[in-house]
């Protein structure tokens, strides 16, 4: 089988990597790059366990082609700590008990900073939207909903 | 064979591909056709990306508004002049899934997907098409959905319609369990110009109520010249389901899709929208 | 957050407490909000393999013929794995505890019993290779006659979907084809009974739908072993039925795991295990089998529907004086453990409340459905769901207010349940006050002066004159009617359970002697005696502490 090279940048890192010409880019950030933060969930575009940020967008790796994203910078949650320090977010998931069985998380956490790098201040409702894309099946939602504004109110609260 | 993938530059080009190779695919957003390809459903042929301006182009400036085939939910919402096209962009997927979504991919997406098109439907809108060799044509969008499912329509540029008459001239509602995405039970888009109180040219489409999204031509005609009060809405409502095909899916059966109809068409026409 | 009701039983325990009611933060959060947390399809490995599975298209079908020839020449095929390929190709979940027998094949070779049973299994380089071989893969199949309702499965004449179980029921006991649960007699007490109530109540099977779905990579590791990546909920047991299928010694099983993404009960059945170690072995090479969405709701088993029907006797002031529930667990095509889960459905019978004629006959069917498994509260919620619509109907059925209608008849301490067990450390009145003192439900001075105890134990530490009967004999349906036989007295209760009083220190043995064999405790209660007298029984304790397995072997047919 043909295999084709793509290059990205992947957590501020440059990557290269030969892939099927029709992988998908969850399974090339998982068993092409070794980063196996994006889950396989349902390989259909609804269960958004699979979500990274693609060019600050959020997208889901089980239906993009890694071909499509040639120069492209893709984020996962492996490159959300700024080294030790957790991003707000992951410590306001931590402290409103945002996760079970975590699954959902990584996609989760993706989903809720492309919303807050676009707009750091959401109402409930915008955050609820935001989720929409990922299934959680554990938390029942609210825990997370109140950890992402959480993570928007202390971010809000550091700037001021 | 497993799947090829080609990137292509110049819509030309690629309509000529799909016109010579019966296997090939255009790859909008890949909602549809990787998941396919996820799924086992397709394991051979060819997926073909086209790069061109052209699609990703979004004119609103006059009268007559154009957007690209390539152009995504997530454009369509970013576009301060696309206002009366937010509620059906809105409901496609989540926000992750309009990011890469077309208008393209959702011309040629099977019941009960296609929203955004029964919402184009509604507008009266009118597809540019490259079929093979030859420059572009344009065709009314009913006459592309009628005639999808034999294929080899050719390549989807753009769509063209008129922005609606005003504010409340044009509705869209959304029927589904999971709110705001999730696949739909129906949708209804109304395009409601009024000329002195009276309905004039009025456009009514239905998604998932048949094999493609369709017009519903009797509740047109019996709006037109009406105003629109109560005594027409229950007109119009018992007209609704003329026309209509609906499927038993995993969605919701048959059954249950013409009960709730004619509910939901009588609210929408009633402004009664949540 | 947490609110504590110290009032409530307050000198039965010490309130003092360090970690309940206090926020506790999980030992994996750090790892889930990072991505560091590995399930186990987070591994990585050189030369992985990937392995899909042909799937039957119909309900209940014979297989004509299996033509592999094509999928083994296919592009980046390795192994191609049919039913003669697999050591042991029949088991049961629960034989590891000795309960029932072997009737689910990994690989079907001669009959397919539900829509998406497994026949073929294709290990290729990649996922997209082996999907692609699968389709080639010439299976030949004789449709045969369906059946999907459970009471239509029961019917002599029906049609046969597991052949281990002719009569489409899962035997018990060696005796009967289903679990009964006897308590005094319901139709004496249905005949002088103010109100009759009889209603049928039907769930639909119910999918688990965690986010991830069911898989394994097992690879070849060192020492002739092999290591194996599982989503299982229960690794030993995975373990256990993974070595049994395929005939190795458990010593040369690696399992790891632990970490599920959701589980909820459907990572319990080894739906994976088994074939991707099988494949490890036969081709050398590390495999992984995974799920597709489509697959988990179609192939991977979802809790089971269930249908009870519940018929009491009621006196005019509310009191229950009879229930009798027949119910029918939709086990599908093979029984996993739905076995079991008619055992904890009988054993929740009939609910929280005292009532002094019970009847409970629980089916376990097959039809041509996926087969089931547990769910959270397994075997007992939709009973729940179902008696709790029943007390609400009898309530309006009498014009008693429903809240009142379950303190009126709730167990108390010391009243004597249908398992002839006494009622200990009841709370269900306490329960219902507070529900309905928090959403400022009125209740009557009775009802709020109510307490599970008081008024308790008496009359009602009784056991009655009981009917019992031989009804429903295996392989003999036309005894499913036999007319019941009084007979007086039944045998003395089980002593009540008898709480430990502190955590028990374990005494390791002496130094270079053996340890001492372990105490044979009796399987029958102490000989019977007269009836015991009406206050509550003094309890006797237990003869010597209890394994596993055993515990179980009142109850559980023989070991095969």
């Amino acid at each position: 089988m043909a295999r084709m090279p793509v290059q990205f940048r992947l957590n501020g890192t440059d990557r290269a990597v030969f892939v099927e010409s029709a992988e998908t880019l969850l399974a090339t950030i998982r068993r092409g790059l070794g980063d196996f933060a994006p889950k396989f969930g349902c390989g259909q575009g609804a269960c958004g366990v699979c979500t990274v940020l693609v060019d600050g967008e959020p997208q889901l790796g089980c239906l993009t082609l890694s071909v499509t994203c040639e120069g492209r910078s893709i984020e996962t949650v492996s490159g959300l700590a700024d080294g030790p320090t957790l991003h707000p977010l992951q410590a306001a998931f931590m402290e409103h008990f945002a996760a079970q069985c975590g699954f959902c998380t990584p996609g989760m956490l993706m989903a809720a900073k492309a919303l807050l790098d676009h707009n750091p201040n959401p109402t409930r409702v915008e955050v609820v939207e935001a989720i929409a894309g990922n299934i959680c099946r554990c938390t029942g939602y609210e825990p997370i909903i109140n950890a992402i504004l959480a993570a928007a109110q202390q971010r809000g609260a550091r700037r001021a | 064979m497993p799947v090829n993938v080609r990137i292509v530059q110049g819509l030309q080009e690629a309509a000529s591909i799909l016109a010579g190779d019966r296997g090939a695919q255009l790859l909008g957003g890949g909602t549809l056709l990787v998941r396919a390809i996820n799924e086992g459903a397709m394991t051979e042929g060819t997926l073909l990306r086209a790069v061109d301006p052209l699609l990703l182009a979004i004119n609103t400036g006059g009268a007559r508004v154009e957007l690209g085939a390539g152009v995504t939910m997530a454009m369509v919402l970013a576009s301060r002049d696309l206002s009366y096209l937010q509620a059906p962009a809105r409901g496609i997927g989540g926000p992750a899934v309009r990011t890469t979504a077309t208008i393209g991919g959702n011309l040629f997406a099977a019941t009960p997907y296609g929203d955004f098109t029964t919402a184009l439907l509604a507008l009266d809108a009118v597809v540019t098409l490259y079929a093979g060799f030859g420059g572009a044509r344009e065709m009314p969008l009913e006459e592309l959905l009628a005639n999808r499912a034999r294929g080899g329509v050719g390549l989807v540029a753009s769509v063209a319609f008129n922005r609606p008459a005003g504010a409340d001239a044009f509705r869209f509602l959304k029927v589904a369990r999971v709110r705001p995405k999730g696949v739909s039970v129906l949708s209804i888009a109304a395009h409601l110009p009024q000329n002195a109180g009276r309905i004039s040219g009025a456009r009514i489409a239905y998604g998932a109520m048949g094999p493609t999204p369709l017009r519903a031509k009797a509740v047109e005609r019996l709006l037109e010249g009406r105003s629109l009060d109560a005594v027409t809405i229950a007109a119009a409502k018992t007209a609704a389901l003329e026309g209509t095909m609906p499927a038993t899916d995993a969605i919701a059966s048959e059954w249950y899709r013409r009960e709730v109809l004619p509910v939901h068409l009588g609210r929408l026409l009633a402004g009664e929208i949540s | 957050m947490l609110e504590f009701r110290k009032d409530l039983f307050a000198d039965e325990r010490d309130d003092n407490l360090n970690v309940i009611g206090k926020g506790e933060q999980r030992q994996d959060m750090l790892g889930h909000v990072t991505g560091r947390t590995r399930f186990f399809d987070d591994h990585g490995f050189d030369g992985l393999l990937h392995l899909k599975v042909v799937r039957s298209p119909h309900h209940h079908a014979r297989i004509r013929s299996i033509d592999v020839s094509a999928a083994e020449r296919a592009p980046g095929v390795k192994r191609v794995i049919r039913g003669q390929d697999v050591p042991l190709n029949k088991n049961t979940l629960l034989s590891l505890i000795g309960f029932g027998k072997d009737d689910e094949p990994t690989l079907a070779v001669d009959k397919v019993r539900y829509k998406g049973e497994p026949i073929v299994a294709v290990i290729a380089d990649s996922e997209a290779e082996a999907m692609a071989a699968t389709k080639l893969v010439r299976v030949s199949y004789d449709p045969l006659p369906t059946v999907f309702d459970v009471q239509e499965a029961l019917k002599p004449g029906a049609v046969v979907v597991n052949e281990t179980y002719p009569g489409n029921y899962f035997e018990y006991h060696d005796k009967y084809d289903h679990q009964k649960l006897r308590f005094g007699d319901v139709e004496a007490a249905f005949r002088t009974a103010d109100h009759l109530l009889e209603e049928r109540y039907q769930m639909s099977p119910i999918e688990h739908a965690s986010t991830e779905t069911n898989g394994t990579i097992a690879a070849p590791d060192t020492n002739n072993r092999y290591v194996v990546h599982s989503c299982a909920q229960g690794l030993f047991f995975s373990l256990d039925t993974t070595a049994k299928i395929l005939k190795l010694e458990s010593n040369r099983l690696h399992f790891i795991g632990g970490t599920v993404g959701g589980g909820f009960g459907g990572k319990v059945d080894s739906l994976t295990e088994p074939l991707a170690v099988l494949g490890a072995i036969l081709t050398g090479r590390p495999v992984r089998y995974v799920l597709g969405r489509e697959e988990e709701m179609q192939f991977a088993s979802p809790r089971g529907a269930e249908r009870h029907v519940i018929k009491d006797g009621m006196m005019r002031d509310g009191r229950i004086v009879a229930r009798q529930i027949t119910s029918y667990f939709d086990a599908g095509a093979y029984t996993r453990l739905s076995s079991y889960g008619v055992v904890k459905c009988v054993a929740h019978m009939p609910g929280p409340y005292t009532i002094p004629n019970v009847r409970g006959d629980a089916y376990c069917v097959f039809t041509n459905r996926v087969p089931a498994t547990a769910m959270r509260g397994f075997g007992v919620t939709g009973l729940d769901f179902s008696i709790e619509v029943q007390m609400d109907k009898l309530a309006h059925l009498v014009g008693i207010d429903p809240m009142e209608f379950r303190i009126l008849n709730a167990y108390r301490d010391g009243d004597m349940k249908a398992h002839r067990r006494v009622a200990h450390n009841a709370a269900l009145i306490e329960c219902v006050q507070v529900a309905a003192q928090k959403v400022n439900w009125p209740l009557s001075e009775t009802a709020r002066r109510a307490s599970s105890l008081s008024g308790g134990g008496g009359a009602r530490a009784a056991i009655p004159p009981t009917v019992t009967d031989e009804s429903g004999r295996i392989g003999r349906p036309e005894t499913r009617q036999a007319p019941p036989q009084l007979t007086p007295g039944a045998a003395a209760p089980l002593p009540a359970y008898q709480p430990p009083q502190a955590v028990p220190v374990y005494q390791p043995p002496p130094a270079h002697q053996p340890a001492a064999p372990l105490p044979n405790y009796p399987s029958q209660p102490a000989a019977a005696a007269p009836l015991p007298a009406p206050t509550p029984p003094v309890p006797t304790p237990p003869a010597a502490p209890q394994h596993g397995a055993a515990r179980f072997s009142s109850v559980f047919t023989r070991r095969r």
